[in-house]
């Protein structure tokens, strides 16, 4: 559709990312509150955010949540790119159906299934239970999110680069790292990146699938929110929120670049530039 | 190539196995082998005892060990959960509540992505980025911040009574309002994105043709875009019901006590009550809920992947 926006269209934009931003941003605004009391502004302060630096408890949540995340993020990748290879590359093998059934399923499958039967698992292994099943539990449902980003980027790839490179003698291994993952890196990174925050952020899973000593960052909100709205609380969101933020505009900026300074070398090679 | 070529599955090199076999062999260990046990598990008793359930499989005492410990199963647990009304009742509603949220979704979501579609090209990636970036940010964090907002002294309250539009403040927070709004607000971004994904491919000249036979554009819209857009709808709604039918954090935070929904039920009878099989009698039949929409949706993923492929 290309005809331009009508009054209507103009206003549901703005309405509905307004509903979208809205929330956020008083959460923000209210983590500088210098009022105990998170609904009555007291004036600006950062005295949260100072109280949080001196906050054990908190930190050492959040830099299990960081591992967790960091270490899920980067197997899942792995996983995922691989999933993601087989649903386009692979043509046709026994249970392929079974395989597109498990990549799709954990998608939109609600999140105490996931825990409790994982966690089931690891009982049944008679597993000691701690940041490595948290983590495995983590890369377990990142990797699909990551098959459905890397696959997507798959299916619009032009695939005659890498026979010309096979043609030429190049050895499949070698073919994958040096042609098809350099295509593809935007869509790998991207699904790095959403295995990471997907980590960052899951109570439900992490909560069952725990243990002793791996209390991950958003079980600790949870249980603070539990008790109430605190500006502690607002100040921990709004870092996270602020992290994200720069991360996912850092990651298109460097895409938009990299997609620039390719579409000038295709256009010097074929010398038309 | 010819036709014969295409369906026939081609050879494959031992790497090329071993590629399938890898994310193959993960996913079959850690996703669709604990449905096995939850299963299992779920026609076991309670006990008193770590794990807490009876029969406990050990298959170093043999053969004749894990026979006796089959005979020990029954259906007992899903006996209980027709008896005890709590559960039906959180099924019920938590399927009613989720359908009702996700209409409410499409309601203000519909427009969002029609807005997007018809703004000029230059703007798209930019709404699209705003759409997208919410998704990045904390569930948790999002669903909580809405709590600051709807509480009785909250500030939705304070605006509205500042404002004369109400004499006393409105009781949203923990009511089934609240989790209607935080589904809706949480799960947006999901109904947004293929919906204006598939409103993005539509042809306009369809639009245009219809207008210059002179076609009112509420009917262009209901006859063409609507019909046109409904892949996308459908794909949207999915994403957004399935998952809330087994919502736990949003009625645990927005929801009141009277809030009844399954992955609240099943939280408390796990966490709170330390009733594994109960709570797996719970999964399964949840799971069996919710089989038919992710058959639904997995083939129309299929489909719409084949015809961009």
């Amino acid at each position: 559709m290309t005809r331009g926006p009508t009054w209507f269209n103009i206003t549901s934009l703005v309405v509905g990312f307004s509903f979208l931003y809205l929330p956020i941003v008083l959460l923000v605004i209210y983590s500088f509150n210098e009022s105990r009391l998170v609904t009555v502004w007291g004036g600006f302060s950062t005295k949260w955010y100072v109280s949080l630096l001196q906050n054990d408890q908190l930190l050492d949540a959040a830099w299990v949540t960081l591992r967790v995340a960091f270490t899920s993020a980067t197997i899942a990748t792995v996983l995922g790119t691989l999933a993601a290879l087989v649903l386009v590359r692979s043509g046709r093998f026994i249970g392929r159906s079974l395989f597109s059934g498990m990549i799709f399923a954990p998608l939109v499958m609600p999140e105490v299934i996931l825990g409790l039967s994982l966690l089931l698992l690891f009982v049944a292994m008679d597993t000691a239970r701690g940041f490595w099943t948290v983590m495995l539990a983590h890369t377990t449902f990142a990797m699909c999110y990551v098959a459905v980003v890397v696959q997507s980027r798959l299916v619009g790839f032009d695939k005659s680069v890498e026979e010309a490179a096979e043609d030429l003698g190049c050895p499949p291994v070698k073919t994958f790292f040096l042609v098809t993952l350099p295509i593809i890196l935007p869509g790998v990174i991207a699904g790095w990146m959403l295995a990471f925050t997907l980590s960052l952020d899951d109570l439900v899973i992490a909560s069952f699938t725990t243990g002793p000593g791996a209390t991950t960052l958003p079980m600790k909100i949870y249980s603070q929110v539990r008790l109430g709205v605190t500006p502690e609380i607002n100040a921990v969101c709004t870092i996270l929120v602020a992290l994200v933020t720069l991360g996912v505009i850092a990651a298109s900026i460097a895409t938009k670049r990299q997609q620039v300074q390719r579409e000038r070398d295709e256009r010097a090679a074929f010398g038309d530039g | 190539m010819d036709e014969v070529h295409v369906a026939a599955p081609p050879r494959r090199s031992l790497g090329a196995w071993l590629l399938i076999a890898v994310p193959y062999f993960w996913l079959f260990l850690f996703f669709l082998a604990p449905f096995l046990i939850v299963f299992k598990i779920s026609l076991s008793q309670t006990a008193i005892a770590i794990p807490p359930y009876v029969p406990t499989f050990d298959l170093a005492e043999g053969w004749q060990a894990f026979t006796d410990s089959l005979s020990e199963f029954s259906l007992e647990n899903y006996v209980w959960l027709t008896e005890d009304a709590l559960y039906w009742k959180s099924y019920v509603s938590s399927v009613s509540i989720a359908a009702v949220s996700t209409f409410l979704t499409l309601l203000i979501g519909y427009p969002i992505a029609y807005g997007m579609a018809r703004s000029p090209q230059s703007w798209r990636p930019t709404l699209l980025m705003l759409v997208i970036l919410p998704f990045w940010t904390s569930f948790l964090i999002r669903v909580y911040a809405w709590i600051g907002i709807l509480k009785n002294e909250g500030l939705l309250n304070q605006l509205l009574l500042s404002l004369g539009l109400i004499s006393e403040p409105l009781v949203i927070l923990n009511t089934n309002l609240a989790v209607y709004i935080g589904i809706v607000y949480s799960y947006l971004p999901f109904l947004v994105l293929p919906l204006y994904a598939s409103l993005e491919r539509l042809d306009g000249t369809l639009l245009e043709a219809a207008e210059d036979l002179g076609c009112p554009s509420w009917k262009a819209f209901w006859k063409i875009t609507v019909p046109l857009s409904l892949p996308g709808v459908i794909a949207g709604c999915f994403l957004v019901f399935i998952p809330a039918v087994g919502e736990f954090v949003i009625p645990d935070l927005l929801g009141g006590s009277d809030t009844l929904m399954i992955g609240k039920t099943l939280w408390v009878e796990f966490f709170n009550n330390r009733d594994w099989p109960v709570s797996s009698a719970v999964a399964v039949i949840l799971l069996l809920i919710l089989v038919i929409p992710i058959v639904l949706f997995q083939n129309q993923q299929q489909k719409m992947a084949e015809k961009e492929g």
